[in-house]
């Protein structure tokens, strides 16, 4: 174990770190958008329309990302169709397809979450939202899409640092993010050890970063949430009708004003969800 | 054409294989794991909570380069010669060493789940620790441990076709060489992506058949 090669691999590998985030960031917006009206059409009463999302998430998930990167890389361009394409300039390149590839796992992977927040949702406030009178999509986009985000943006959590994760297979195309660069490095100094050791670094650095900001907007929701509740302002005396409510009363208060700790299965930020992760 | 149709069965046999044999190796390694976390043993947790939390942060793609070229420069630097180690052997021990790492957590949560009576009652009745784990906490941590395992376990497969990459002769691999030698990508990885699909589907629809056998009769949610 040689201490400057290490040093010397975290600086190379730094230059990795942008495609890694490029590829991860591109991929999980593009995954979002289009999970979300999958996920509504997946829960929604028509049979055709949802086994037909059902079907995607299942053979997307049910795959290697590595076949269905290599798939659109190498396969695509074997059809006349697609050289022939608009496209196809884009389709040579290798980002266009491991971003393409990720997006299209990102989006399964993310519909399933999405679809289990919806499905958790209770009906009460459903119902409510319809007897308020509000139209579908107003259903869907004030009541019904806030809440599910809310409930599983700890499985987002762990998508997230799956897809961050799975953008390492882009060495597998040629690309060089962290483990493309190292991978080269590796090949041309033979210190797999002290080069991988930097990668993973990195690696281990970026999950925990998402790791603790997605516990932050966890405990920032939570607050949200629990601000919409009377509370007593800034611990000032408390106003006089609740000196003299009654026990159950003040439980309640009690145990709202509960740090939002113990929510969640915090100690373990990486569960692995259905399907398990990628890859 | 017939020639790939031997590649590919022997393929899915490598594949099966090494799925298999990393799946058994890494269940014990994630029990002993969440056993040794559990633990009053401060050391021992702590390295147990090391494993778990660096290999759980990696790629698996990354802990299979790190053993298959660590290994390699190794024995290397041992036997003073260049030997390249058998992506088999490299590809179990990383996917072992993964799945245990998942497993722990998923153990870790069943046998916590299970109530600490159990244990008193376990002990009042006379039995040793040993007995208690065997007999007492470890099949009803099955049953509450089972959903997550079968996923874990239908992307154990899906991360075996990753040990290609080292040169492992897996689906994955002879895919990838049929793909060049017909010069037909697409059908290759098509075909590539059934037989996933069909051992996906199958250890799925297996591990739904096991929870099914688990549930406590009259108690549907398990």
């Amino acid at each position: 174990m040689r201490l400057d090669v290490i040093f010397e691999s975290i600086g190379t590998l730094v230059d990795g770190v942008l495609l890694t985030f490029v590829l991860t960031i591109l991929s999980l917006v593009i995954g979002l958008v289009v999970s979300v009206p999958l996920a509504f059409l997946r829960v929604s009463r028509n049979i055709f329309l949802s086994a037909l999302v059902l079907t995607y998430t299942y053979v997307f998930r049910g795959t290697p990302l590595l076949v269905q990167l290599f798939l659109i890389y190498y396969g695509l361009g074997q059809l006349e169709l697609v050289r022939q394409s608009l496209f196809w300039p884009l389709l040579r390149e290798p980002f266009w397809c491991a971003l393409l590839a990720f997006s299209l796992n990102s989006a399964a992977y993310t519909t399933e979450v999405f679809r289990g927040g919806i499905q958790s949702v209770p009906s009460g406030v459903v119902e409510a939202a319809r007897a308020l009178g509000l139209s579908r999509t107003m259903q869907m986009r004030l009541v019904i899409f806030p809440l599910a985000f809310r409930i599983v943006l700890p499985s987002y959590a762990n998508e997230v640092i799956g897809m961050l994760k799975a953008s390492s297979l882009a060495s597998t195309v040629t690309l060089l993010e962290i483990t493309g660069l190292a991978r080269r490095m590796v090949s041309d100094t033979f210190a797999p050890f002290e080069v991988f050791l930097a990668a993973g670094l990195f690696y281990l650095l970026l999950t925990f970063a998402i790791s603790k900001l997605f516990q932050a907007l966890e405990a920032h929701l939570t607050l949200a949430t629990l601000a919409d509740k009377p509370q007593h302002p800034h611990g000032r005396a408390r106003p006089a009708q609740w000196q003299f409510a009654g026990p159950r009363r003040l439980a309640r208060n009690d145990a709202s004003s509960e740090p939002p700790h113990t929510h969640d299965q915090r100690d373990h930020p990486i569960q692995p969800e259905k399907m398990g992760n990628h890859t | 054409m017939s020639a790939f149709v031997t590649q590919f069965t022997h393929g899915l046999y490598v594949t099966i294989l090494v799925a298999t044999v990393s799946g058994a190796l890494g269940t014990i390694l994630g029990l002993f794991t969440a056993i040794i976390k559990l633990s009053q043993l401060r050391l021992p947790a702590l390295i147990a909570q090391g494993y778990t939390t660096i290999v759980r942060g990696l790629p698996e793609l990354l802990v299979i380069l790190v053993i298959y070229f660590g290994g390699t420069a190794v024995i290397t630097a041992i036997s003073g010669r260049y030997i390249e180690i058998n992506p088999l052997g490299a590809g179990i021990a990383a996917l072992t060493v993964v799945f245990g790492a998942y497993c722990a957590e998923i153990f870790r949560g069943a046998i916590n789940s299970i109530s600490p009576g159990q244990w008193e009652a376990a002990s009042s009745l006379g039995l040793s620790p040993w007995q208690a784990w065997l007999l007492v906490i470890l099949p009803q941590m099955i049953r509450v441990a089972l959903p997550a395992f079968g996923n874990l376990c239908v992307s154990l497969v899906k991360d075996t076709s990753l040990i290609s990459v080292v040169g492992l002769t897996d689906i994955m691999r002879v895919a990838f060489v049929g793909a060049g030698s017909m010069r037909a990508p697409l059908t290759f990885y098509l075909a590539a992506s059934a037989l996933y699909l069909a051992l996906t589907s199958l250890s799925l629809a297996s591990f739904r058949l096991l929870e099914r056998r688990f549930l406590v009769p009259g108690n549907e949610k398990g």
